[in-house]
């Protein structure tokens, strides 16, 4: 099921650097109108209300809005008051030509367009400056939660269990030869005596957590190790299974 | 409404026919109405454990084409009155058990019989599934070997997943350990899973541990099942399981090996 590979873990971990994709979520701050003598003191409210939430924050700015009559701003000036808010911004999308070019040579990167959560909502009390008196810790954007997948039989041999995009909670011995595979973590409150692989869609940051290892093979991410390479320190002991720095870890607990 | 019990295993030669046979035997003891089916169709066995081979006309196959009433083919033990056989047919192959045709049967018996005990084929394949499929109770059959357990643990998973009270979201299948051809010299020289060992992998209640026994071979080969030996360990083991079964609290022996007497332990310092 998880595409596991050794040759990765070789290539890549003894290199100066590592090229890797990943995603993240950024604000994007929707520029409407920049030459208004309000921009930055709206804007300042708002921070305030939740300065933590906003500190280094990167942001992406989006000149969508913006056509070719808008007037000539200094976009440069504008990066450099969005620092002094503790706001970073790092891209921007859209905009008429000279914004485009103005972004560009203010070390802005172009962003694909695309959809925009609903950041917004989530801080719209500060729009309202008397609203504003009191602050209100703006929540940050809520994650899509997914409930664990919890497993209180034994996980019998030649069984399979995938939890997709969560988490893996198995209260029970899972025997040899049963496979449990997650997207996220997984731990097991018993002996872990089959096939455990954590993070099979890529997350390096998953773990595995058992209270006796005894697995035939552990995976974290596609790196894996099995049973014949477990040191004495961890085996049938209490385990926590990770990665760092492109190695597999096993830590007794 | 009769209860059926499954004897399995996953694993063959493990000892799933003569601990039906023992089994169903020791029930109608206790004076249930008791029958034992063989589900192992092609390689028909328990009518010779059960000492009928000579009174085998219809079968289990033949009640579920229609070709005989289920009357016709029941065997009464001559032994024990409570006690019935449905034996197989050799000729056929497992294809032949469908799952309305086992049904069927099932439900005609359990109107007069309080225990249907099912002796399971080996494998995970049809003969196997049908016998697990309608089954109230479990006995998990197995040695105290490492190929042996791991293949109970298959069939409990699979019990768990695909027997008629899991996929219709009833209560589980209640599951019991019977293990069998335990030797416990063997196991204090490490030769042999220990009894713990076991429990701990397949994490079930231990119904009885069945010790190896030279009377088990013995009673096959007479056609009597060996709970009808008394005077043997196995035999009484068994009945100490079905007492167990039954809800009895009876406490586990030939688990540790026989204190050796004084004679044998001059012979052995001799030595």
């Amino acid at each position: 099921m998880a595409a596991v590979s050794s040759a990765r873990q070789g290539a890549d971990r003894d290199g100066p650097f590592q090229l890797r994709g990943n995603s993240f979520t950024m604000m994007v701050l929707k520029v409407n109108d920049p030459a208004s003598p309000d921009f930055f003191t709206q804007l300042a409210v708002k921070v305030r209300q939740a300065p933590n939430f906003f500190r280094n924050a990167p942001v992406v700015l989006d000149f969508e809005e913006l056509t070719e009559d808008t007037p000539r701003f200094d976009i440069a000036a504008l990066v450099t008051n969005l620092r002094a808010l503790y706001l970073l911004p790092v891209g921007f999308r859209g905009g008429p030509r000279p914004v485009h070019e103005g972004a560009l040579a203010a070390g802005l990167t172009p962003m694909p367009a695309g959809r925009a959560a609903k950041l917004e909502s989530a801080a719209t009390p500060a729009a309202d400056p008397q609203a504003g008196a009191a602050p209100i810790p703006a929540p940050p954007p809520e994650p899509i939660y997914r409930p664990a997948l919890l497993v209180t039989e034994p996980v019998r041999s030649g069984q399979q269990i995938y939890a997709e995009k969560t988490d893996l909670v198995i209260t029970a011995p899972v025997s040899p030869g049963a496979e449990v595979v997650a997207d996220g973590n997984i731990h097991v409150y018993g002996a872990l005596r089959g096939r455990a692989l954590a993070g099979v869609s890529g997350d390096t940051n998953a773990r595995i957590f058992c209270h006796s290892l005894e697995a035939e093979v552990v995976s974290v991410a596609g790196l894996y190790r099995v049973s014949e390479d477990f040191g004495n320190d961890v085996l049938k002991k209490p385990v926590q299974i990770f990665l760092r720095d492109g190695y597999l870890h096993m830590e007794p607990q | 409404m009769g209860k059926i019990i499954v004897m399995t295993s996953g694993k063959g030669g493990v000892g799933k026919t003569t601990s039906s046979a023992a089994f169903a035997t020791g029930l109608a003891l206790r004076g249930f109405k008791t029958v034992v089916i063989d589900f192992d169709v092609g390689l028909r066995n328990l009518d010779l454990i059960m000492g009928c081979e000579r009174r085998v006309v219809f079968d289990f196959i033949n009640v579920i084409n229609g070709e005989a009433k289920l009357s016709q083919a029941l065997i009464k033990d001559k032994r024990i009155d409570n006690l019935s056989i449905l034996p197989t047919s050799q000729t056929r192959d497992k294809d032949a058990l469908t799952r309305e045709g086992v049904e069927k049967v099932l439900n005609e018996l359990s109107k007069d019989f309080d225990y249907i005990v099912c002796d399971s084929p080996a494998g995970i394949e049809r003969g196997a599934l049908m016998a697990l499929y309608f089954a109230d109770h479990a006995v998990i059959v197995t040695n105290p070997e490492v190929s042996s357990v791991r293949d109970s643990d298959r069939i409990l998973g699979v019990l768990a997943s695909r027997s008629r009270r899991a996929e219709q979201g009833l209560e589980p299948v209640t599951q019991q350990l019977l293990l069998t051809r335990y030797d416990p010299e063997r196991v204090e020289r490490g030769e042999m899973l220990k009894v713990d060992d076991v429990l701990e992998i397949l994490a079930i209640p231990l119904l009885g541990v069945i010790p190896e026994s030279q009377a088990v071979l013995r009673a096959s080969n007479v056609g009597m099942p060996v709970i009808l030996d008394e005077a043997s360990n196995a035999g009484q083991a068994y009945l100490d399981s079905v007492s167990r079964f039954l809800g009895e609290d009876v406490e586990h022996r030939f688990v540790t090996p026989q204190k050796k007497g004084l004679f044998s332990r001059l012979l052995r310092r001799s030595a």
